[in-house]
């Protein structure tokens, strides 16, 4: 069975501790938001999950479909189904998109078979430009350089069409929303909606509720201080978003 | 109170065996053409005034020659045969898409050349200097010693003195070359000095593209020495587009001194990449002498190992309204280094001259150095000149974000270098060199990946 176990998971960053204990579940197929206020560990977890160098994992663990992740270096992640879509999406100058892409699909290639000779050019070219139209992106944006100048919302775009060309298993939206106008938010919103289904399972990590009235969460999660401290339907997050965070703060220190 | 110290100049100077070079005037050339014999005559005399470079000169200050053993390198002789057999095939292939409009190789002795019979019809010569010594004196004439002079340094008014061959590139007014021409100078013997002087003389309004490249195998032990004068005139309204390439043996020793002259509303698009040689030095100089005159330098390098680069490049805008646009953009692992320094020069009087120099390099280990020192020295008024110099690593950052895409960290590394070559890569015209240069990038990081 597909899912992503995460047991009493503590995280230190530059020897401070920022996830306190974690546990977390996401069964196949479904779609999950973390929601919590700043600072409270978020985008830590994204990392973590990741294997980004600088998070030192000191205690707990983290399976995904039955291996344990915390083994792994983030290529291996990656070519095992979990993919992050990044807050900030690091600018590659001199890459292109395309060939950025290509290199990432031809590398799970490998990883199945090792004498695998790449992706077919046009075969590439036909799928990457099927789903640049899903997400109503220019065919021009191919052949720029990764995230070089882009806007933030060619950013996010970009991080979505890399999700659509990796057909990952569980999909981390780091604050996919943040920077992100209306419109903007609606193309990619469908787009993690067309892609969502049986096969992808999502995390929305974010700290507004206004993503989720375009991707509706299955269930909705609250972090505070390193922990998850609430869960619930997706009534949740509409409370949240009327009363705030601080009758959770107040019932998670007793008074 | 200030207390000078004492200044000692030692007067003992002991002349070890090794400290100079041991040629001699019986073994310069003379032609029978009084320009082309003068200029020898005088090269020589310089050459035996001029002491060997030291690190107390400014150009000479980051690139020690201490270790080159002068004194055991002899010419070139008849007995050194070399073998056309011995040159890899990849190198005879054509830099551009299509086939050659000519080509000259040179090994050891001996040469071949081929010119299509269209482009002789139209006067345009291509040869070896030997060969054009003997047939095309006067035009020869006309430039040899004339733009790299010999006081320009010793390794300059050595290689006037004692050229022992090197390419003739004629193009007669209004000609237009369509197909490049490509030349390959190979092969470094060791002990031995392979001195070579090019010249390219373009009347107004011709046009030609021209790949000339140096190489060789590595010899495990010993040294050679290569120098090279390549000077080129770039006649009113012509256009040339010019792509070097290096890549010599570990043990070459390897000294050019080389200058562009572009006149009035003339272009040039010169192209650089070096990887070979166990130490190079190389003195690159654009001469915008008229009126709306163009030069674009964009050069490449990557070392690794024990290899020392020194490229000093000069943009001097001596007329108004000239346009100079240089990019050199070099990647060092292991201890290897590097050093560019560049020079925008305005003259009195050149108003309206736009200048740019940028130098980026990419640290891939922590044993390498880059030494990127650009230069202004603006003496007009109204002019627009920008200079930009970086010595970087690659950021973590960008390689985790591309493992976190399934890409593994060698590979990711690639990508990172092969996109910080890029931009030098879109400037140059041919697939076939591109794909020389990208081989390059590839094969030194192979190496370096293991």
């Amino acid at each position: 069975m597909s899912e992503l176990v995460i047991k009493n998971l503590h995280v230190n960053i530059n020897g401070k501790e920022i996830l306190k204990g974690l546990n977390f579940t996401l069964p196949k197929g479904e779609v999950h938001a973390i929601m919590g206020p700043n600072g409270t560990g978020k985008s830590t977890l994204a990392y973590t999950l990741m294997g980004h160098p600088a998070y030192e994992v000191t205690e707990g663990e983290v399976f995904f479909n039955g291996v344990n992740v915390l083994e792994l270096e983030p290529n291996e992640r990656s070519i095992l189904g979990i993919f992050l879509a990044f807050q900030y999406p690091v600018a590659i100058p001199g890459v292109t998109v395309a060939n950025f892409i290509r290199s990432a699909v031809n590398s799970r290639r490998r990883a199945v078979n090792s004498d695998d000779k790449g992706v077919p050019l046009l075969e590439f070219r036909k799928e990457v430009k099927q789903k640049m139209e899903l997400l109503k992106m220019d065919p021009s944006f191919a052949g720029r350089y990764l995230n070089d100048g882009f806007s933030g919302g060619e950013k996010k775009r970009a991080e979505i069409l890399q999700m659509a060309m990796l057909k990952p298993e569980i999909a981390i939206l780091d604050e996919t929303d943040s920077g992100l106008d209306i419109d903007a938010l609606k193309i990619v919103a469908d787009g993690v909606n067309t892609l969502r289904g049986p096969d992808l399972g999502v995390v929305i990590i974010t700290h507004y509720q206004r993503i989720l009235n375009y991707i509706k969460p299955d269930y909705v999660h609250v972090m505070m201080d390193g922990k998850i401290v609430e869960s619930g339907n997706s009534d949740l997050a509409l409370h949240l978003e009327e009363h705030g965070y601080d009758w959770i703060r107040e019932k998670v220190n007793g008074y | 109170m200030v207390i000078k110290k004492p200044v000692v100049i030692s007067t003992s100077k002991k002349k070890s065996e090794t400290s100079d070079f041991v040629f001699s005037k019986e073994q310069v050339r003379f032609t029978g053409n009084q320009t082309i014999d003068a200029y020898r005559e005088k090269a020589w005399k310089i050459y035996q005034e001029t002491g060997i470079p030291n690190s107390r000169e400014e150009a000479w200050r980051r690139t020690d020659i201490r270790g080159l053993r002068l004194g055991q390198f002899k010419l070139l002789n008849e007995n050194q045969k070399a073998s056309i057999n011995d040159i890899p095939e990849n190198l005879l292939e054509p830099v551009a898409d299509g086939d050659h409009g000519g080509q000259i190789i040179l090994y050891g002795n001996e040469y071949i050349h081929r010119l299509d019979e269209d482009l002789q019809k139209n006067g345009v010569i291509f040869c070896d200097l030997l060969t054009a010594e003997r047939e095309h004196p006067e035009l020869l004439a006309k430039a040899i010693g004339t733009i790299v002079k010999p006081e320009e340094g010793k390794f300059s008014a050595l290689t006037g003195t004692f050229a022992q061959n090197g390419v003739f590139l004629y193009v007669p007014r209004n000609v237009v070359i369509e197909t490049p021409l490509h030349s390959l100078i190979w092969g470094a013997v060791i002990d031995v000095a392979q001195i070579s002087h090019i010249v390219v003389y373009l009347e107004a309004g011709a046009s030609a593209t021209y790949v000339l490249e140096f190489a060789s195998e590595t010899e495990e032990k010993g040294q050679s020495l290569i120098t090279n004068n390549i000077e080129i005139y770039i006649g009113p309204q012509s256009n040339f587009r010019f792509v070097e390439l290096q890549s010599l043996g570990r043990h070459v020793w390897n000294f050019t001194h080389e200058r562009v002259q572009v006149d009035r509303d003339g272009q040039l698009d010169w192209i650089f990449g070096a990887i070979g040689g166990h130490l190079t030095k190389n003195f690159a100089e654009l001469d915008l002498i008229a009126n709306g005159a163009v030069g674009k330098m964009s050069g490449f390098y990557f070392t690794d190992k024990n290899q020392h680069l020194d490229y000093d490049s000069q943009q001097n805008h001596l007329a108004a309204n000239t346009t100079s646009d240089l990019l050199f953009k070099g990647a060092l692992v292991d201890e290897s280094r590097s050093v560019w320094q560049g020079m925008i020069y305005v003259a009195p009087g050149a108003d309206k001259t736009d200048g740019y120099q940028a130098n980026r390099n990419l640290l891939l280990s922590k044993q390498a150095r880059a030494d990127s020192i650009p230069g202004l020295e603006i003496l007009a008024n109204d002019v627009r000149c920008t200079h930009g110099a970086t010595v970087g690593k690659i950021d973590a950052d960008q390689i985790f974000y591309l493992m976190s895409r399934g890409i593994a960290r060698s590979d990711a590394e690639k990508l990172i270098v092969e996109g910080f070559f890029d931009p030098i890569m879109q400037r140059i015209p041919f697939e076939g060199v591109k794909h020389r240069f990208q081989k390059a990038i590839a094969d030194k990081m192979g190496s370096y990946l293991g």
